[in-house]
């Protein structure tokens, strides 16, 4: 699906730590992002959301954006978006003060 | 007489054969009988061998599914130290690939190799969820053999089996498997702590029922242990090798098994995702084998209820049992089996 240049790592995510199935990972993610699940698949729809999100893109100098979230930042944006708990960022939690 | 053009197919050992659009088709019933007949699963139905055809008498160098068809990939053995660092490598994989999920694992990829530095994958795999966004999983092969003399401590039922020693192989399995169970349990509870987001049992039952077993128990403790962290469960082979003979699962035995029961006690077990394996036939086509496959995983996907990702590359799912599968099949096999078995993922 893409990954993180479209919504592919959203949808595995569902699939992988909840054992939800294809249509019901794509239903669930889009319904929280406020897209279609055709959409969850377009890297033009999916740039525009993950940057409203702060879920983190593809990044390199030539298209940089360090004032956006990124890896594990945007991690704590995904759970958060989604309403999953990300084991990585449960963890983090507890051992920062990113909880309190 | 119809003069019919030969169309650029391949063996299941990836080398090309020209065939017409008749031999083809012979060649997808043939295959769907020989699942029907060896399996006792039903063959593919005329409409679907149709389509079959359709996708494997095209010349056409790539094909793909439908546009918002796409399915996710499980990109296993991302993070193996391919070209750089473990967790640049799952970077590359992440942000120069469009992986949709990475996986953290050492290049030998068994267990009881793992077990020896199970401090050091877990710090790795914390350091790596730091740097990714993608969800990340530990991956590891049972790989049961390897607690056998001379690699392991138990007695090696390979060496007592052709001795017609059957109790004493059956003892040294059993012995066998306990330990790998607490090695995957412990494996589970590094890689939680370090954050994974799920654990994946890759090639499962490469040495029989006795490992197929030990996975299933360990699924069902790791998730009972920790709802939030996601089991992958990928079969070895199509078909349960039975070592043992007398091992069961939930009142089933596991010997002899086929994909559809398989998946049905993965599932009893607490596993987030089952990928079902169907190996090539080398001295076959790709269409025989592609029908052979979905024939065989089909049974699955109506009885599934967690995301079923069939096995597709080198040596399995039609793709040619080679290092460097070529584009033309991979994505004839992976059109497939979205379009016939509506998978949730390859």
């Amino acid at each position: 699906m893409g990954g993180i240049r479209a919504a592919g790592d959203l949808v595995a995510r569902m699939q992988m730590t909840r054992g939800m199935r294809l249509r019901e990972a794509k239903e669930y993610v889009a319904a929280k992002l406020g897209v279609t699940p055709f959409d969850l698949s377009d890297p033009v729809v999916m740039t525009e959301v993950r940057n409203e999100h702060g879920f983190g893109r593809i990044h390199s100098y030539a298209i940089s954006q360090p004032w956006q979230a990124n890896q594990i930042e945007a991690k704590f944006n995904i759970a958060r978006v989604l309403d999953v708990p990300i084991n990585c960022v449960e963890k983090f939690g507890e051992r920062t003060a990113a909880s309190r | 007489m119809k003069n019919e053009g030969r169309i650029p197919t391949r063996m299941g050992d990836g080398t090309f054969v020209r065939l017409t659009r008749s031999e083809i088709r012979a060649d997808l019933e043939a295959g769907s009988e020989a699942a029907a007949k060896r399996a006792k699963v039903p063959p593919l139905t005329e409409e679907e061998t149709e389509h079959l055809c359709d996708i494997y008498a095209s010349s056409a160098r790539f094909t793909g599914v439908d546009v918002g068809d796409e399915i996710v990939l499980s990109c296993d053995g991302t993070g193996m130290k391919t070209h750089a660092t473990r967790i640049q490598d799952l970077q590359s994989y992440e942000q120069w690939m469009g992986a949709d999920l990475l996986e953290l694992c050492v290049g030998d990829y068994s267990l009881k190799v793992v077990r020896t530095i199970l401090a050091y994958e877990a710090q790795y795999m914390h350091d790596a969820q730091l740097a990714t966004v993608a969800p990340l999983q530990y991956g590891v092969m049972p790989n049961l053999g390897l607690y056998s003399k001379p690699d392991g401590p138990c007695d090696n039922w390979n060496e007592l089996l052709p001795q017609g020693r059957i109790p004493e192989a059956r003892a040294a399995q059993e012995e066998a498997l306990e330990m790998a169970v607490l090695d995957m349990v412990r494996l589970a509870d590094t890689q939680y702590e370090a954050g994974a987001d799920a654990i994946d049992w890759d090639t499962t039952g490469a040495s029989g029922d006795p490992e197929l077993l030990a996975a299933l128990r360990a699924t069902e403790i790791i998730r009972a242990k920790y709802p939030n962290l996601g089991a992958q469960l990928g079969m070895a082979g199509e078909f349960v090798l039975g070592m043992h003979g007398r091992l069961e699962y939930k009142g089933v035995r596991l010997a002899g098994l086929w994909p559809r029961e398989q998946l049905l006690l993965a599932q009893q077990a607490g596993a987030t995702m089952f990928g079902p394996v169907v190996n090539v036939n080398t001295g076959k086509s790709l269409a025989w084998n592609i029908a052979r496959a979905i024939a065989l995983i089909k049974p699955c996907m109506e009885v599934a209820t967690i995301p079923v990702h069939p096995n597709a590359g080198m040596g399995v799912g039609a793709v040619p049992m080679c290092v460097h599968p070529p584009a033309d099949a991979v994505s004839r096999a992976a059109k497939a089996f979205v379009e016939l078995l509506h998978v949730d993922g390859l």
